[in-house]
């Protein structure tokens, strides 16, 4: 069944303090076998310029999608969560996620789209720092694909 | 930002030192933990199947993360990315063996922007096929 299209523009409330730790950094670094030195030698970090250890671009992918859980379970919007594929993401940074950092996240339902029987819901999250500083805005892409005919 | 790579050292069509990712299913499941995907589609076969996928599939995730390297490696300084973004076209198949699968990832300058930034856009390949589309990076160089 097609989402409700009142939904669009619906924001959900921040999200509380997610703080980003040196050694989450360094596990999810590690993770994806990259070995820049910016993620994990403070040293390094600072001689490009940074005030601590910075996140891989992809990082904040893991609080935004968790804050994101606000919408896909929000029982008024009824998605289908078991059919839900990724569809896009994208990410515009004001500067790196970096160790130290207290975010809080801001979704907000962009669009609802139906086509072909697949709901296609795109959320935004605005990520923002202790200071109230905008860090990074993602956007995240979700298709909840047709169920089958019974 | 401290990029190394000069705005002026480039101009469209420059290519970037191309890579390749091995994926195996012990990396799907340290990437679950540091990531906190958990999905079993990405570690456990019979429940992929059960959905209607042919085994096991990488994070979508993991492969974006893979496939940025090439930018991030080039120019030094991974907060010198602007904007990254992707469509997943197809999934990572990832066998249950020693090899996985292999994701190959190449770059090039597409357009030059203001304030030294540049479009890079990327083509990640596995079995022969995209995997990811309308994947392009803006990177600000020094």
């Amino acid at each position: 069944m097609a989402l409700d299209q009142s939904f669009v523009g619906r924001t959900y409330p921040p999200t509380p303090p997610y703080e980003v730790g040196r050694e989450k950094i360094r596990e999810f670094a590690e993770a994806v076998g990259d070995p820049n030195p910016a993620y994990v030698d403070p040293e390094a970090a600072k001689a490009l310029g940074h005030s601590d250890v910075i996140a891989p671009p992809t990082f904040v992918f893991s609080i935004t999608f968790k804050a994101a859980g606000q919408v896909i379970h929000d029982p008024q919007l009824g998605l289908d969560y078991s059919r839900v594929v990724h569809g896009d993401q994208k990410f515009a940074y004001v500067r790196p996620v970096r160790a130290g950092d207290r975010l809080t996240v801001t979704s907000t339902i962009e669009a609802i789209k139906s086509l072909a029987g697949n709901d296609i819901l795109d959320v935004r999250g605005e990520v923002h720092d202790e200071s109230g500083e905008h860090v990074v805005t993602a956007w995240t892409k979700l298709v909840a694909r047709a169920a089958e005919e019974a | 930002m401290t990029a190394k790579v000069a705005y002026e050292s480039v101009e469209v069509g420059t290519e970037l030192p191309a890579q390749s990712f091995q994926v195996t299913r012990a990396m799907l499941v340290q990437y679950a933990g540091a990531s906190g995907d958990f999905n079993p589609i990405h570690w456990n076969e019979k429940f992929a199947r059960e959905v209607g996928l042919p085994d096991v599939i990488a994070h979508g995730m993991f492969t974006m993360a893979e496939a940025i390297r090439v930018v991030t490696d080039w120019v030094g300084d991974p907060g010198a990315v602007v904007e990254y973004g992707v469509r997943f076209t197809k999934p990572v198949v990832v066998p249950n063996d020693d090899d996985g699968a292999l994701v190959e990832v190449s770059a090039k300058v597409a357009a030059l922007l203001d304030d030294k930034q540049v479009r890079v856009d990327l083509t990640a390949m596995n079995e022969g096929k995209k995997v990811l589309g309308m994947s392009r990076a803006v990177v600000r160089l020094g």
